[in-house]
């Protein structure tokens, strides 16, 4: 078997910035918060160093000076990582950006469990939560290098503020990127299969489709899955769908169990189509430091687990 | 400036001054102290410094000015209106269900807003914003930013003054109005952030103190931002200014810096304002003929 390409989505962030001011578009201007070497922001900085802005270690700043250069007619990317884009400058997110419903974008990277090694104070699992309270906030979440090109270019299509959640890990890409579109506001089926959906985003999709492909291996259960790169405005007409053919529904989500893509998806089906959910995600608690691959196997985010839970409650009553 | 144009500012600001009365008095709610402490900046601003144009408040030309201290958007309010923003008699229906005079400025309802503000800290930053893009757009635009000085116990403050400097920011003039007095009483009690200028000085800006009441002042320290272009040092204004400035019982008097006259207080305010106004009327009378 050919071996699988693996691309950390930051850096597909990186080249998608380039290639959109490659496209010409010249009201495209970046800024980091010395973080961008880690971010990718630094490919951008090294083709246009005149559109690349460093503020400093200092994002609430960074937020409003975007927010105000939005107003002359530019289209600023905001780069930092996902703990300091959604927690540290949240307020300046909410007051300068998304009230005046300015057209800035947020990129944050190094999101979710994934960042390992650095441990919990920099492992954000509440960005979802926090960036989808904000009124008009688009959340976007890409599964692999495909979906997050694909992201950088419909954030840039859509007027208003977006935040979008890059890894620090490589994972496979398993897109076609010739046949791949994002709409936002829409999900993905990528399998077919009527014994139970699975809704996932980020990188926990690929480790889905891997649990997936195990159990129909194994013993035939056809689970659908789902891959959401948009949680917010969310799919709610396949969500639905899903769950009035697959009549069971599981999330998963490198975020906290708490306001994340799970429980997006059961106010939905609470609402309009009720039916049993289970979330796999972070539960209420923080994280700790390891290689990334092991920090999510402990916390269950690995295809192993995730296939086991398939199947537990494909058979629970 | 000549004594008639003195004159007419002074007439200006005192109807700015009544406008915030007004407003506050009908709201029943909002921020008279600072308002009325920065009157005489905004009346400077709108009517004798800024290049705009009521009848194009979205002229991608203008300069901008952004309330940092959003607080005080009685006094911008007013100041629109007297501009031509806005029509005068709206400014009644201030913090009003349904107004589009927002308790804090609000971009995409008031004409003449540059950037929504309220949460402090914040304006100053986008004023960066907007002071960065005027110059990669190699325009010819001033963006003036209002502070107070209970807002640059904000964090956020210095890291836009970090900003504004290491950036060159010399299009950008970031006016501090130092009232002396907050919420909870003086600044120097509450969180003292003197010496000011000093730590201005120290952050790169071209730093001018000036009587923040006084229009004399306020046209010399303008003169002193334009000829810091091309210096590439951001200007800092200190406008030293009295709480509630035209009020006699609001002057000086931390608990106006967030309450509303009542009827009998509205009555005085006003009666102070119009005398005042009359006197200037006189004034100006006299020196036509």
């Amino acid at each position: 078997m050919a071996e699988v390409m693996k691309i950390a989505t930051r850096e597909s962030y990186g080249n998608a910035l380039v290639a959109l001011a490659n496209a010409g578009h010249d009201e495209v201007v970046v800024f980091d918060a010395d973080l961008s070497a880690s971010t990718k922001t630094c490919l951008f900085q090294k083709a246009y160093p005149k559109r690349f802005f460093d503020c400093g270690i200092a994002e609430g700043n960074m937020m409003g000076v975007a927010a105000g250069m939005s107003t002359f007619g530019y289209v600023p990317f905001v780069s930092s990582f996902a703990m300091f884009a959604s927690g540290r400058a949240w307020e300046q997110v909410r007051n300068s950006i998304a009230y005046p419903a300015l057209n800035v974008k947020i990129a944050a990277t190094h999101g979710g469990l994934s960042v390992g090694e650095d441990g919990a104070s920099h492992q954000c699992c509440e960005d979802f939560a926090l960036m989808r309270a904000i009124p008009g906030m688009v959340v976007l979440c890409p599964a692999d290098d495909v979906e997050a090109r694909a992201c950088v270019r419909a954030a840039y299509e859509h007027d208003g503020p977006v935040y979008m959640r890059f890894s620090r890990l490589a994972t496979p890409v398993f897109h076609d990127a010739d046949k791949y579109t994002l709409t936002i506001g829409k999900g993905e089926t990528l399998t077919d299969g009527f014994d139970i959906a699975v809704i996932s985003t980020g990188l926990m999709t690929s480790e889905v489709l891997k649990a997936a492909l195990q159990l129909k291996k194994q013993g035939g259960l056809n689970a659908r899955v789902i891959n959401m790169p948009c949680i917010k405005p969310l799919d709610e007409e396949l969500v639905v769908r899903a769950a009035k053919e697959c009549k069971k529904i599981i999330t998963v989500e490198e975020h906290s169990v708490i306001g994340g893509l799970g429980e997006a998806v059961c106010s939905v089906l609470a609402e309009k189509c009720p039916t049993p959910v289970r979330r796999i995600g972070v539960p209420d608690k923080f994280g700790h430091s390891g290689p990334a691959w092991e920090v999510l196997q402990d916390f269950g985010l690995t295809a192993d687990n995730i296939a086991r839970q398939i199947q537990d409650f494909a058979k629970a009553e | 400036m000549t004594k008639k144009e003195m004159l007419q500012l002074k007439m200006t600001a005192t109807r700015v001054r009544m406008g915030v009365i007004e407003a506050t008095h009908a709201a029943k709610s909002g921020h008279p102290g600072g308002s009325l402490s920065a009157a005489d900046a905004l009346t400077y601003l709108y009517f004798k410094e800024m290049q705009v144009d009521p009848e194009n408040p979205s002229d991608p030309e203008r300069d901008r000015f952004v309330l940092s201290k959003g607080h005080a958007a009685p006094g911008l309010y007013a100041t629109l209106a007297e501009r031509g923003y806005l029509p005068v008699e709206d400014l009644p229906t201030l913090r009003h269900n349904g107004s589009y005079l927002e308790g804090h400025p609000n971009m995409n309802k008031i004409p003449g807003v540059d950037m929504s503000t309220g949460s402090l800290g914040q304006g100053v930053s986008a004023a960066c914003g907007m002071a960065l893009a005027a110059r990669q757009q190699e325009k010819d635009i001033n963006v003036y930013t209002l502070l107070g000085d209970g807002e640059i116990e904000e964090g956020e403050c210095w890291e836009a003054f970090m900003f504004a400097c290491h950036y060159k920011l010399d299009n950008l003039c970031i006016l501090i109005d130092v009232n002396g007095l907050q919420i909870d009483g003086p600044t120097s009690k509450v969180m003292n952030s003197e010496p000011l200028d000093q730590k201005m000085d120290a952050f790169g800006f071209n730093t001018i103190i000036c009587n923040g009441n006084s229009f004399n002042d306020l046209e010399q320290a303008f003169l002193l931002f334009d000829r810091a272009h091309g210096s590439g040092k951001p200007t800092c204004i200190l406008l030293h200014t009295t709480k509630g400035m035209g009020v006699s019982f609001m002057e000086n008097d931390p608990e106006w810096h967030g309450k509303a006259p009542n009827d009998e207080q509205y009555q005085q305010a006003m009666q102070e304002l119009q005398a005042a106004y009359d006197q200037l009327g006189k004034e100006y009378e006299q020196w036509l003929k």
